[in-house]
């Protein structure tokens, strides 16, 4: 998959961020919704705020739109500080979760909502809906209502009123939410396209990681109303800070450990769930003696019924359960200490001959630079 | 029995069809039913007595139908009722008075009951059931005291004139009670809740979120208002002026009590005609007229919401 690879993180490069966010808090009597959140977002990104519910990114974009005040800090888009500036008055639109559509309108009243507001001629708005309605597909539904359009039609209106004013900056609330399966896939690739003809820049708030892996340039994961860790869909899939975000994106199996060695070059960690000893290719820059976490992800852990060569980097154990995916089978092995870890293989072959079955005694084993050691 | 017949010798899934569409008839038989023996049939009694003459008698109206002798059958149609009507200016300005202190009632009624619908819909839910209790209590203690008391508030040496000249602000009672502005006064907080409620009814069905997309899409909250709220109030704001304007035509209690003795209304006029001069004829052919000009623009309005609809 291709991704844009527009900003290349925070403070990263020299140009003005176009959206910054300053130390942005914001509570609701008690609860703190958003925790001093400091986020640069380069122009013509397309950044995704991934988090579970409650996690704040749905306020954080409120704050984003206006339509909450930040208890603490400051938001600035294109240099502009937005504090006390209301929605109506910002060069930002959104793109509401329930589509917000006005019922009592047509589809293309609806898109010329926005132009009716902002003074532009008649002819103009007429001309501008019309293109608008055509780039989403819409042109032979504008004088349908609402509630005579299917959920997909109507995401589609819902976009094209939101960017018929041309925005800075336009605000995705789950844009895709309200879609089945198949249409969000279609629907996912067709805003990228959108985004990338219009240079505008997104920020797109959803819960569905692969969503956000296959939109965006740059992602931000929230928890507990902070933002946890900011990167590449690639940084936080092999990189993740903490088991949060590992587990967050992704399966993963997660073990703790014991460092026993620490060089520059690599580690060596004893892990007591897999019964054995892990090799890292990386430095940990630990203490030895200190207890610590592995990911390993499901897809880089190998079965073999033969022991591989070397002590480290493998566990024995049975398959305990077989889930066959089509593209790949997942297998559910218990280690002989016990512990039950996923295993994902890729389903090469199309006869069942060599495949692996429930009771079988198989050796997980799994490369150097496979497991990622995490702090917390 | 044949119906019983004819089911018998019908094979059995139409059968039970058939026994079905009865069963629907019956169902929509019900509200026909209720408005036969409570609507038509009285109307059509009050009807036939307004096409009859006065009488010394008991009841106090010539008979419609009379058999002169064994033979001839006599009908006795008179219209000079409603041709006293069309012709006595009295009627007709009573008609028409009351339909302007029914409709500035029902504008008032509107320009005060939105802004309190909208109140009640912006509190929290829990909030929500307080204020519309405020706005009920008053309704459960009987009418006639809530008009007495406007009388109490309103006479010369009432609360508000007591109060104005304690502070100083007149210094001879203002005549209030007994005017078109006690009508008014009456009238509108009479009929406040029937506002309130459709409008609350219709404002708590608006989508918060409607009206953010508005300010997202540059509406300032006015035009948020006009735009966003207001059209989709629209049937609460028809209904509730329905619910105000109709009985606020017919009003007797309030002119009467509150108003000047010209304050001319129908109702009173209807009373009079019953009570007074005991010309029933005279009194149903002006209940019937009332009738006609109420019903004929709330079937208007029916005729074109679901015309409306069936566009939609």
């Amino acid at each position: 998959m291709e991704h844009r690879s527009a900003g290349a993180g925070p403070g990263g490069s020299a140009a003005e961020p176009f959206v910054r966010i300053e130390g942005i808090t914001k509570r609701f009597g008690a609860t703190v919704a958003v925790n001093r959140i400091d986020l640069d977002i380069q122009r013509s990104e397309l950044f995704c705020l991934l988090g579970g519910s409650g996690s704040g990114k749905s306020t954080l974009l409120r704050m984003l739109a206006g339509f909450e005040q930040p208890s603490e800090g400051r938001i600035l888009i294109d240099g502009q500080d937005m504090t006390g500036v209301p929605a109506y008055e910002r060069p930002v639109n959104m793109m509401f979760q329930s589509y917000a559509l006005f019922p009592h309108m047509s589809v293309s009243d609806n898109v010329a909502y926005g132009l009716r507001r902002g003074g532009v001629a008649r002819a103009e708005i007429r001309k501008r809906v019309a293109d608008m309605l055509d780039m989403v597909k819409m042109g032979d539904y504008a004088q349908r209502k609402p509630h005579q359009l299917s959920g997909g039609q109507r995401q589609r209106v819902a976009l094209a009123r939101a960017l018929v004013r041309q925005p800075k900056l336009l605000l995705l609330d789950e844009p895709l939410g309200a879609l089945d399966k198949k249409l969000r896939e279609e629907t996912q690739f067709e805003l990228m396209k959108i985004q990338s003809q219009l240079g505008t820049t997104f920020i797109v708030v959803t819960h569905d990681q692969d969503e956000a892996m296959t939109l965006a340039s740059r992602m931000g994961v929230m928890q507990d109303g902070r933002l946890v860790q900011v990167g590449g869909p690639r940084d936080l899939y092999e990189f993740p800070v903490n088991r949060f975000v590992a587990r967050f994106i992704g399966a993963v199996n997660l073990f703790e450990a014991v460092l026993i060695e620490d060089e520059p070059g690599h580690a060596r960690l004893r892990c007591a769930e897999t019964g054995g000893v892990f090799y890292v290719s990386h430095g940990v820059s630990g203490t030895p003696g200190q207890t610590m976490h592995l990911a390993l992800r499901p897809e880089k852990i190998n079965l073999t019924r033969d022991k591989p060569d070397g002590e480290e980097n493998v566990a024995p154990g049975v398959i305990d359960e077989i889930a066959y995916l089509g593209n790949l089978s997942v297998y559910q092995v218990r280690l002989d200490t016990g512990r039950l870890i996923h295993v994902t293989l890729p389903n090469l072959d199309r006869h069942e001959g060599e495949a692996f079955e429930i009771g079988n005694r198989v050796f997980c084993s799994w490369g150097p630079a496979s497991a990622v050691v995490l702090p917390a | 029995m044949s119906v019983q017949q004819r089911l018998n010798a019908s094979p059995a899934p139409a059968r039970r069809r058939k026994s079905w569409r009865l069963g629907r008839h019956s169902v929509i038989a019900l509200p026909y039913g209720w408005l036969l023996l409570f609507f038509i049939l009285p109307f059509a009694f009050v009807l036939k007595i307004s096409l009859a003459e006065a009488d010394m008698a008991i009841p106090p109206y010539t008979a419609l139908v009379e058999w002169l002798d064994e033979t001839t059958l006599t009908i006795q149609l008179t219209f000079s009722k409603y041709q006293l009507l069309l012709e006595d200016r009295l009627y007709l300005s009573a008609y028409l008075n009351s339909l302007k202190i029914a409709a500035i009632s029902t504008v008032f009624c509107l320009l005060i009951g939105f802004p309190i619908a909208l109140f009640i819909v912006s509190r929290p839910p829990h909030a929500r059931f307080f204020w519309l209790a405020m706005v009920m209590l008053p309704f459960w203690t009987s009418m006639l005291l809530r008009v007495y008391a406007w009388i109490g508030i309103l006479q010369s040496n009432g609360l508000l004139n007591t109060f104005l000249m304690d502070v100083g602000i007149i210094n001879q009672p203002l005549v209030l009670l007994h005017t078109d502005l006690a009508v008014y006064l009456g009238i509108v907080y009479s009929y406040l809740p029937f506002m309130v409620l459709p409008l609350y009814a219709a404002l708590e069905k608006l989508d918060p979120a409607l009206l953010e997309a508005s300010a997202d899409l540059g509406a300032r909250p006015s035009v948020s208002f006009f735009t966003v709220t207001l059209p989709l109030a629209v049937p609460g704001i028809v209904a509730g002026c329905l619910l105000v304007f109709v009985p606020a035509v017919g009003e007797f209690v309030i002119p009467a009590l509150l108003g000047a003795p010209d304050t001319l209304m129908i109702g009173r006029v209807l009373w009079d005609e019953f009570f007074a001069n005991r010309d029933w004829p005279m009194a149903s052919a002006v209940a019937i007229v009332m009738l006609i000009v109420l019903v004929a623009p709330v079937m208007l309005v029916r005729a074109r919401e679901t015309a409306t609809r069936d566009e939609a």
